[in-house]
């Protein structure tokens, strides 16, 4: 089963939730020096579905991994939403890579499951050169699917700039 | 060349899901500010490729070839060429 944003909450709190900081705190200051990256996308499943009976396996092959296939095909009512839960992330991560106008295969990125259902992000190839680049040490993606509707979040955390403006 | 520039407007219409008239916008116009989401344009990326029977390359799959008639016009003059 996917790991949806419902059941993330329900794992206690997560960056996002967590305790507001002390302004001079060590804590706050090392976390003012990294660079927090976040994208999102929203795709209609049903559409989704239609490219697939449109242009087949030239669209599954042009933007999913075959691991990314081997699962998504592994239910055939449920394919559509997961391909389109998986496009969602690839959208959500070149938004928060700011990749749009860098030329990448769409399976340089690629979502892992675990046996949990818990997804995370692998890149590859110019995808993984950008985030290094970028100096990004921690990604994470969250993705839910609900009626024709599947969305994913991605967030990427950068290590301190060692020319980062120290805190007051 | 004006042949190319309807078929592509002809793809646009089938497939861009602009909010737009695909036969009368500019060339120059941005696609995207016309509706054509990320997953359109994978659409119309496909539909092109079937069309004019080329590939587009990874460097060319980026927001800026997309972008416009115009820009996929010469994309595609660029992969003919080759």
């Amino acid at each position: 089963m996917q790991l949806t944003v419902k059941s993330l909450e329900s794992m206690g709190p997560t960056t996002q939730n967590a305790a507001p900081m002390e302004p001079g705190s060590e804590e706050a200051s090392e976390f003012r020096a990294r660079t927090l990256r976040v994208g999102t996308d929203l795709v209609q499943v049903s559409r989704i579905a239609e490219s697939i009976e449109r242009f087949g396996d030239k669209f599954i092959r042009r933007l999913f991994t075959e691991n990314e296939i081997a699962y998504a095909s592994s239910s055939a009512p449920l394919q559509a939403e997961r391909f389109a839960a998986r496009f969602a992330a690839k959208e959500a991560t070149i938004k928060a890579l700011s990749l749009s106008d860098v030329g990448l295969d769409w399976k340089h990125i690629e979502v892992q499951r675990a046996e949990n259902g818990a997804c995370s992000l692998k890149l590859h190839g110019a995808a993984r050169a950008a985030a290094i680049d970028a100096g990004v040490r921690e990604a994470s993606v969250s993705l839910s699917h609900d009626g024709d509707y599947a969305t994913a979040v991605v967030v990427c955390l950068s290590a301190p700039s060692p020319n980062a403006p120290s805190p007051n | 060349m004006s042949d190319q520039l309807t078929k592509i407007r002809n793809i646009l219409k089938e497939h861009g899901r602009l909010s737009k008239d695909a036969e009368s916008l500019d060339p120059s116009a941005d696609l995207y500010q016309a509706g054509m989401t990320s997953h359109a344009s994978v659409n119309v990326m496909l539909a092109l490729e079937g069309e004019f029977d080329v590939e587009f390359p990874d460097a060319m799959l980026k927001r800026n070839v997309f972008n416009s008639i115009a820009s996929i016009n010469a994309a595609l003059s660029e992969l003919q060429a080759a």
